[in-house]
Parts: C-alpha cells; structure tokens; sequence
C-alpha cells in the first residue's frame, strides 16, 4: 500500500477527515519549506500539497500567483523542489507528499527522469493542473511505473462520462474542486458540493477530496462533513504572505492547528 | 491529403487539449457547437454578409510598383488586410467567433490583446451585436498602444489592465483564461490567434482562411497565376495561418512565415521560436514550440511590436515547420521600422509594426530575385496604432 493509501486508512478507522493544506515550494525561502513542512504535520496536517511554481499559473488567483514569483525570484526549480522532498524525508517516512503544478516543467525535465526523481526522493502523488486525462498518456505511463499516484481535478463543470473517465485513471484521491474559478476565489456554495457528491461517489472509489475556497475554520467543518479530506491553499499561503522570516513557521503552525481542530 | 487538425485537436504532436478540468466542458462544447454551425448554411449566410458589408471584404490586392522598383527584383504584391474595418485582419476571427457566441446564448464575450487590434475587433463586433465585453492587456502594452486602449473604450469596452509576469500578451492570456474559469457558463472567449486549446487554432484558421481563398482567387486575375511565395507575420499565426492554408496542397506556391526577431535571434531577446528551434512545450491549452529556460519557465520575450511579442506559436505552424511545408524566419526591430518607413514613402500606405516584419523579409530577399517573379506579403494591419513606439524610436515626441 502506498503512504497515501495507508494515510486514508488510517483516517478511515479513526473516522477521521483528512486535513490537505497547500503551500508553494520555496515559498517565502527554500530554506523555510522543509520547516514550514514539518510544522504543517506537527499541526496535524495528513497529507502535504507542495506547489511547484512555475511562471504561468493560469489556474491561480492573485495569493498563489505571487507565492509562485516569490518563489522564482529564489531561484527555485523543478529539480530543487524535489531536493526538499528529498531534505523533509529524512525526517519524516510516512506524510504523503503531493506536488501539484503545472506540465511543462515536467515536460522540460522528462516524464521518465521526472518520475524516476519522484520515487528516489519519496514523492507520493502528482496534480498537473492543465494536464487533463486525455492528454496523460505518456505522463501515467512513467507514473505508473514508480507507482506514484496521478492525482486528478474534478469540478462542478464535470459531466458524469468523465467521472468515469477519472474514476479509471485515478490513484491515492481525488481533488473536487468546489467552485468556478481560480485559487482564492470566492466563496463556496456548500450545498452545491453536497448536491454533487453522490454522483461522485457513484463512480470514485478513491477518497474524495474538496478545496478551493476555504478559508477558515467554520468553512473547513463544514465541508469536511461532506467529504474525505479538506484541503486548503490560498489562506495559509496569504498567513506565509503576512509574516515574516522569524514567526511564519509558527503562523502558520497556529493556522493550521486551528483548521485540524474543527474537522 | 494534408487534414488537420485531428478529431482530438492535434496537428501531429502538436495542439490538443491542455486546460484544467473546469474549462474541458466549456472546450469540449464549443468544438460541438463549432462543428455544428460552421456548415450551416443560415451561419455562413450570416457571416458572409457581416463580412461583405460590415469588414468590407474583399480586401484588394496591391501591387506595390515603386517599392518593387526600387528593390529591383521580385514584385511585391500586398493583401490589404488593413482596410478592413477596425484595420486588421483580427476581426474576420472575431466576426465569426461572436456569430457563434450568439448562437450559443453567450451574453458576454472577453478577449486577450497585444497590439489591441484584437481587443478593438472584439469590441466592435460586442458593441455590433449588444454584448457586453472585458479585453485583457497588459500593462506595458497599455502604454505602448494607447491609441488602441481609447478605442476600445469608445466601443464600451472595459479595458482590464494586467501586471503580472511580463505585463504583455502571455500574461493577458493567462488573465482572461483565469476569467473563464470564473464565468464559464455566460462567457465566451474570443481568442485573437491561431493557438490555444482545440477548437481555436482549427476554429480562427478556418474564419482566418478567407484571406488566403480571396488571394487565391485575386492573384490569377491580377497576374495570370499564383505568386512564387507567400509571406506572412507570426505572432500566434493568425493572419499567417489565413494566407497559408488555401496554399498548403499549391506545391509551387512557397510559404514563408516571419517571426519578430527582436534585437536578433543570437541576443536571445526575441519571439521567434520557430526561427530559434525553440524546444517544444505546453502553455495555453496547447503544445507547440515553446520560449523556455531549461527548467521549463516561460521566458520573457521582446519585440518592438507588441502583437508579435509571444513566447509560443500557434501548433499547425509548428506543424508545417516540422514537415518542411513552410519556412520560418526573423526580422529583427530595426529591419521591420526600415520596411515601415519604405512602406509610407514608396506606397502612401503606413502598415502595422507587425506586418513590418513580413514586409522587411519580403524586401530582403526581392532584390536577389527575378523581375517576374511575385511575393505576396499579408499587410495584416494598419500602422496608426504604432504611431507612438515609431516616434519615441525616433526620438520624437509627440
Ligand atoms: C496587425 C497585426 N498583425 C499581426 C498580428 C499577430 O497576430 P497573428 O500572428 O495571430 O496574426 C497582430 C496581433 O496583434 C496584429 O495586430
């Protein structure tokens, strides 16, 4: 079983939601994402979003967009943001890391070399945002091989044959996305992921888990009630935003801490 | 028989689908209702009078006598794509991309812009129909074609400045996508060029092809047979794709695309990707030739002309680059304000800075050629709006 897997498991028996924040590599420093992972976990964090930052988030707002600049202007690529994974193993054997990013870095870097370099330094899934199944192929072929898991998007714009689709391809759980729109944006319609679950959950298997949106505690509970895992973004990446190099790892600690409890 | 793209939208390995997940339902449903109208007869009807009586096509065909003389070789033909209403040849895509919005029940058209001939052409055919429309631009070329920003505006546009990345036409790209995730349901974008996610680059080639069929029609008329080249600029290929494709089974006919080339191709300060076998990538929904580092970071491009200044290029170019059908090279800066200011002397005719481009490789190689030799050169826009970059160039202020 992968460490995902065994994740959702574990949660499974304790009746317990999964807790997904996301962060930016290299974000506010390279030096601080390995801390900041730790810290993330030790809040009670079940699995980690670690963002690959690249020049043209299209699918961001504004939050993410300048985490991602932040991060470029430190000199962070592809290959260092796998060193950190590399660097936070050593520390820790069983959190689930995710990188979620988009294509062509990867593409630049080579599926195989990519996938390869996942497995060594202990990558367990990968989200490329503008990579949708059919367009894949090659990409599930190198993931597959190293058994990391693709993890996919699915949004309230989904129409049931490509559930199905996801449904198939899929490992580790999959990401609803719980509103029309970019990273940070507005607010989410609670009873519009409630109406959409179960034709979800008529095909996915997988956990599901939801995000985009949400914001704070309140939100989190009350998401976390419809599904298997929340997951958070933008408002712990503004926290990162706000503080500065001496309390963002205990900012952002609180942040976190605040979200576990109300799930 | 050359036929693409393919049913999943892809011009061999290039082109296809590459957007997040919202967006594929909107992509996938505007291929439907694409295919759906483009054969249908009340559309085509429709189109083909907005065009005749609103654009005012056909657009002629020139002979540019003095400018040929002058260089003393090949004859210079230029298809006026710049006396088309608006001035560009962008408003035969737009045209045809909002008779399909209105079809579709959309209400409310958005549109990236360079040079702001888009976002003008856009503009026009929202005001010509009562929609309401959102143009994204970036902030360095709100500057330098203000001209255009006015415009717009006049036409009851709102005009959405972008500062992001390199404030220029990727980055009023990535904006408007980030608005069509948000609006997915009303919204319909009308994309500027031959690139994008399927259906686009199929789409605005197919409305762009008027250019070429009108060509391909005129030039027998005017010279008794086809011209030995056609030439083109390319920013994202739309004006180029348009001249080109009615010529791709026309085997004597050559076909040679012009991308900026900057401050020169071996500066690195360019959007040539072709030109510099740029490495192939993904951005936009598409996979093409790509301006990357070699982390795969979009590079950010220059070019003095701001609807040439992208780091991509539409997939069916990279396509016919790839299979040999057509050639792809530069003109640099200063090439293409040479050709600019021939053009005002020699013909009274003042051209886009992108057209330039085309122009400058036309001029280049027709003095080495034969008398009876013909070039036909896409004049895809007309120049008022570069009247500000062409003086702050020449140290003029106005
Ligand atoms: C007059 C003119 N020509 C050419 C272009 C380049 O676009 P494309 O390569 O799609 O024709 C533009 C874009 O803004 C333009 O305004």
């Amino acid at each position: 079983m992968s460490r995902i897997d065994i994740t959702f498991a574990k949660l499974k028996q304790h009746n317990r939601k999964a807790l997904i924040p996301f962060i930016t590599a290299g974000d506010p420093s390279p030096e601080q994402t390995v801390p900041l992972l730790h810290a993330l976990v030790a809040a009670g964090a079940d699995v980690l979003e670690l963002g690959v930052p690249f020049s043209d988030p299209m699918a961001d707002g504004p939050t993410i967009q300048r985490a991602s600049e932040r991060a470029l202007k430190k000199g962070v690529t592809l290959r260092s943001v796998l060193a950190l994974v590399a660097e936070f193993r050593k520390q820790d054997a069983n959190t689930p890391v995710v990188l979620m990013g988009y294509g062509n870095p990867i593409e630049a870097m080579g599926w195989d070399v990519f996938a390869q370099r996942c497995a060594d330094v202990g990558v367990d899934g990968v989200l490329t945002v503008d990579f949708p199944p059919e367009e894949s192929h090659d990409a599930f072929e190198h993931l597959q091989r190293h058994n990391i898991a693709p993890i996919f998007l699915l949004a309230p714009t989904t129409n049931e044959a490509r559930i199905q689709q996801v449904a198939k391809l899929a490992r580790g759980y999959v990401y609803y996305v719980s509103l029309k729109g970019v990273t940070g944006s507005g607010s989410i319609d609670l009873s519009a992921i409630e109406e959409k679950m179960p034709q979800l959950r008529k095909h996915i298997k997988l956990p599901i888990g939801v995000g985009f949106g949400i914001r704070d505690a309140v939100t989190a509970k009350a998401v976390a009630k419809l599904c298997d895992g929340v997951v958070v973004g933008s408002r712990i990446v503004q926290e990162i935003e706000d503080s500065t190099a001496q309390n963002v790892v205990e900012n952002v600690g609180r942040l976190v801490k605040e979200l576990r409890q109300a799930i | 028989m050359y036929n693409f793209p393919d049913n999943t939208g892809h011009f061999g390995q290039f082109g296809g689908v590459y957007m997040a997940e919202t967006l594929i339902p909107a992509v996938e449903e505007l291929t439907a209702q694409y295919l759906r109208f483009k054969d249908d007869p009340e559309f085509k009807a429709e189109l083909a009078y907005e065009l005749k009586h609103y654009v005012g096509r056909p657009s002629p065909v020139y002979h540019a006598k003095r400018l040929s003389e002058h260089l003393g070789g090949a004859q210079i033909y230029l298809k006026r794509e710049d006396l088309n209403h608006t001035g560009a040849h962008k408003i035969n895509s737009a045209m045809g991309q909002a008779l399909l919005a209105k079809r579709m029940g959309k209400k409310r058209v958005i549109a990236e812009t360079g040079a702001g001939m888009h976002g003008v052409a856009t503009a026009t055919v929202a005001a010509r129909f009562g929609m309401e429309c959102i143009v994204y631009m970036g902030a360095e070329d709100i500057q330098r074609q203000a001209p255009n920003v006015f415009r717009m505006k006049l036409l009851g546009a709102k005009v959405v400045p972008v500062e992001s990345g390199s404030k220029t036409l990727k980055d009023a790209c990535n904006e408007a996508i980030r608005d069509w995730v948000t609006n997915v349901e009303d919204t319909f974008y009308i994309f500027g060029t031959a690139a994008g996610p399927h259906p686009y680059p199929m789409m605005v080639r197919d409305f762009q092809s008027i250019i070429g069929k009108e060509a391909k029609v005129q030039m027998p008329e005017m010279i008794g047979r086809q011209p030995d080249a056609v030439i083109a600029c390319v920013g994202g290929g739309s004006n180029a794709i348009g001249l080109f494709h009615p010529y791709i089974e026309v085997p004597e006919v050559q076909i040679i695309g012009v991308e900026a080339g900057g401050y020169g191709i071996a500066s690195g300060k360019h959007a040539a990707p072709l030109t510099a076998n740029a490495k192939v990538g993904v951005l936009h929904g598409n996979r093409v030739n790509l301006m990357q580092d070699e982390d795969g970071q979009i590079i950010e491009t220059h070019s003095i002309s701001a609807g040439l200044d992208y780091p991509g290029v539409g997939p069916e170019h990279c396509l016919l680059n790839e299979i040999g059908r057509a050639q792809y090279v530069a003109s640099n800066d200063d090439e293409a304000i040479a050709a600019f200011d021939a053009l005002c002397r020699f013909e009274g005719i003042i051209p886009a800075l992108e057209s330039s481009h085309a122009l400058a490789h036309a001029m280049k190689i027709a003095p080495g050629m034969d008398k009876d030799k013909v070039l036909l050169v896409n004049l895809s826009g007309r120049g008022d709006k570069d009247m500000n970059t062409v003086a702050r160039i020449k140290g003029i202020t106005l």
